[in-house]
């Protein structure tokens, strides 16, 4: 095998070897998840063969729009990224966090960690593993740990794939989070397919992934494997359909907490939080408490919330943020701006899920801008809520 | 590939489950709130700073953030002041002596008490505010001689509403202390001040250049009193206000409580007016 100084030992696998490579993690008891086509759209779901893979598929995007053609190859990895995000996984939308139940001495509490999944996840972008590097620093950094996100998070095994396709709301150039994958993965691979071949480059980034790779028929890359998988990127990268400027984003945009933008984008957007749902590093959540007819037992369960309902900010008189200029402003200050106070990283990967899966194509790169084109005074006049 | 961090935390004991601890003695303040010790089931009550608060769970109904109101230096119970104004808040008045509650914390970052010593304090409340306020009153009666000047301005909706009454007569016996009550409503067997706690800053005698605020009351009252500690010359470092946000996990995690770049729940509750005048004066943030 061959070895570089940027980077891991780097091989060469058949499309075969990558079957074997699913067998040998179900045959681990690892859950192994990756893309497949569904309802229309690529989501993220059971693989037990290569053949559950999005074959010849690849995805149209648009602020507001998304839609599967074919494509003229049998690409596995020949589209972006579809509504769902490795966050479904490791933070899901529901999870019990405990179950009390009333005795004759009162209540007591317990949990139940026995059905903690071992994941393998096939396929994980670069703008995905930066999200889930994200989400580390949020549920494992501070000064309490999310334990439950913690025991899924250790055991994943996660395959990367470098982008061979730019969406045009893809942005994760500018974002410095792509797309070429850097670390955070176990496996990284690059897909080379062309009249004469169909393999992939493979990138050891971990013990445990060189391990793997030992278990499956491999040769080593060969320099003209490296040039073209390098070129795979540098095509994509040069495709990328949209930017944001980052440079004192976060400055700017905190000095305009009063600027009109806010109000003519909460003209158009609907408050789905249909952003917040997709996005891949969005981590609120809201609890409920629930309990049986008989009321011997109640459990407390988990779900994603979204800072864009009326009920995310409420205090006992009413909520914080009424107006949708006040939610929106939270959202995207939070994700660029404040995120970076909070965790030293922007909450953006450039990921685009949030402009393609807006029902009225609001676009996160379109309305930096405008703030940017058109910035306010730092004493502006308090909001007028018009 | 998993970083060190993520393996470190599987370990350690969940801070979403909470403990379970005992209603002790009850005491009815108002017609709508209730004063609970609660001592654990097992182990020794967790220590506490004056500011800091819990989560308190009622079984099936659900948790709610409050502040504790009791003495730190007690440590055989917590105490919580609660005023019945929702369904969890309700339950919890409801409790009788004997029953269980779930109960998380003490989380967040208290009053600066400590840093308050050598200078005079302005302790400023509005209604239930005076809670959370009641065990830096506690910890600097306990230690007077480390204080200069100590005032209590107190604002409550009216006369009979008056929380811990009882006590501000006792801590007005004290002749090194000096308390001002007002109230926003009154009959005509009140003679004491009406209207807003604001109003009664630019009268306190307090050394300006050598003050610590400690503001606790609805947001509006925290504003206003910020601006009048301000106004009387206290530096926007030297105030603290207490904050509120709807709050889920109290623990950084569940993005409720975010106000501007601070999570209320783990850089608050108590804030340094300096730190957030700017957004303060923001609408909706």
């Amino acid at each position: 095998m061959q070895h570089r100084p940027d980077g891991g030992t780097k091989a060469v696998i058949s499309r075969e070897a990558l079957q074997q490579l699913i067998e040998a993690l179900s045959a681990e008891n690892c859950r192994v998840l990756g893309p497949t086509v569904r309802d229309g759209a690529i989501v993220y779901d059971e693989i037990a063969q290569v053949g559950n893979l999005p074959a010849g598929w690849t995805d149209r995007q648009e602020a507001g729009r998304y839609h599967l053609e074919r494509r003229e190859d049998d690409a596995l990895f020949g589209f972006a990224v579809g509504p769902q995000s490795w966050k479904q996984f490791l933070h899901p939308p529901v999870e019990t966090l405990w179950t009390a139940r009333q005795g004759d001495d009162g209540i007591s509490i317990a949990t139940d960690r026995s059905e903690t999944p071992i994941f393998a996840f096939i396929g994980v972008r670069a703008c995905e593993l930066h999200a889930i590097a994200i989400q580390d620093r949020v549920f494992l950094d501070g000064p309490y740990r999310d334990v439950t996100y913690g025991m899924r998070r250790q055991d994943a095994f996660i395959v990367a794939v470098n982008c061979g396709n730019a969406a045009a709301t893809c942005f994760c150039a500018s974002m410095g989070t792509g797309p070429k994958v850097d670390a955070g993965f176990d496996l990284a691979l690059t897909e080379l397919i062309d009249a004469t071949r169909h393999e992939f480059v493979v990138e050891v980034g971990s013990e445990a992934g060189g391990d793997l790779l030992d278990r499956l028929p491999h040769r080593p890359a060969a320099n003209a494997d490296l040039l073209a998988a390098e070129a795979v990127i540098a095509r994509t990268q040069s495709a990328m359909g949209r930017r944001l400027e980052t440079d004192g984003l976060k400055e700017l945009l905190q000095a305009n907490l009063n600027h009109p933008r806010w109000d003519e984008v909460a003209a158009r957007c609907l408050a789905c939080g249909n952003c917040t749902s997709v996005c891949p590093t969005c981590f609120c959540t809201t609890v409920e408490d629930h309990s049986d007819l008989m009321g011997s037992s109640a459990e407390r369960i988990r779900k994603w919330d979204s800072c864009f309902t009326l009920d995310f900010s409420y205090l006992h008189g009413g909520s914080v943020r009424t107006t949708a200029s006040s939610r929106y402003r939270q959202w995207m200050t939070h994700k660029l701006a404040s995120w970076i106070d909070q965790f030293g990283t922007s909450g953006c990967v450039g990921c685009g899920r949030c402009i393609t899966w807006c029902p009225v194509g609001i676009d996160i790169t379109a309305e930096a801008a405008a703030i940017r084109a058109t910035p306010q005074s730092r004493k502006g006049e308090p909001h007028g809520g018009t | 590939m998993v970083p060190e961090s993520v393996s470190a935390a599987a370990s350690l004991p969940d801070p979403f489950v909470p403990q379970i601890y005992r209603v002790g003695r009850l005491r009815r303040e108002l017609h709508d709130t209730v004063t609970l010790e609660l001592a654990p089931s097992a182990g020794r009550r967790p220590a506490f700073r004056p500011g800091q608060f819990n989560m308190l769970y009622v079984f099936g109904v659900g948790e709610i953030a409050v502040s504790l109101s009791g003495d730190s230096t007690d440590e055989t119970h917590f105490v919580h002041t609660v005023r019945d104004v929702g369904a969890v808040s309700k339950a919890i008045t409801e409790l009788g002596t004997g029953a269980t509650i779930g109960l998380r914390g003490p989380f967040g970052v208290g009053w600066p008490v400590e840093a308050a010593e050598g200078s005079d304090v302005v302790l400023v409340a509005g209604g239930l505010g005076l809670a959370p306020l009641r065990p830096a009153i506690y910890h600097i009666l306990a230690n007077r001689v480390r204080y200069g000047r100590v005032v209590i301005l107190f604002g409550s909706r009216n006369p009979h509403d008056m929380l811990y009454r009882h006590e501000l007569e006792e801590w007005r016996q004290h002749l090194d202390i000096s308390i001002e009550v007002t109230v926003d409503h009154a009959e005509a067997d009140w003679h004491g001040n009406v209207g807003v706690v604001p109003a009664l800053i630019p009268r306190a005698t307090f050394d300006r250049h050598n003050t610590i605020a400690l503001v606790c009351g609805p947001e509006v009252m925290m504003r206003y009193s910020a601006s009048a500690l301000a106004e009387a010359g206290v530096p926007p470092e030297r105030i603290y206000l207490s904050m509120e946000r709807n709050m889920k996990c109290a623990i950084g995690l569940c993005g409720h409580c975010q106000f501007g770049p601070t999570f209320i729940c783990k850089d608050g509750p108590v804030m340094q007016f300096a730190r957030i005048a700017k957004i303060f004066a923001i609408r909706e943030v």
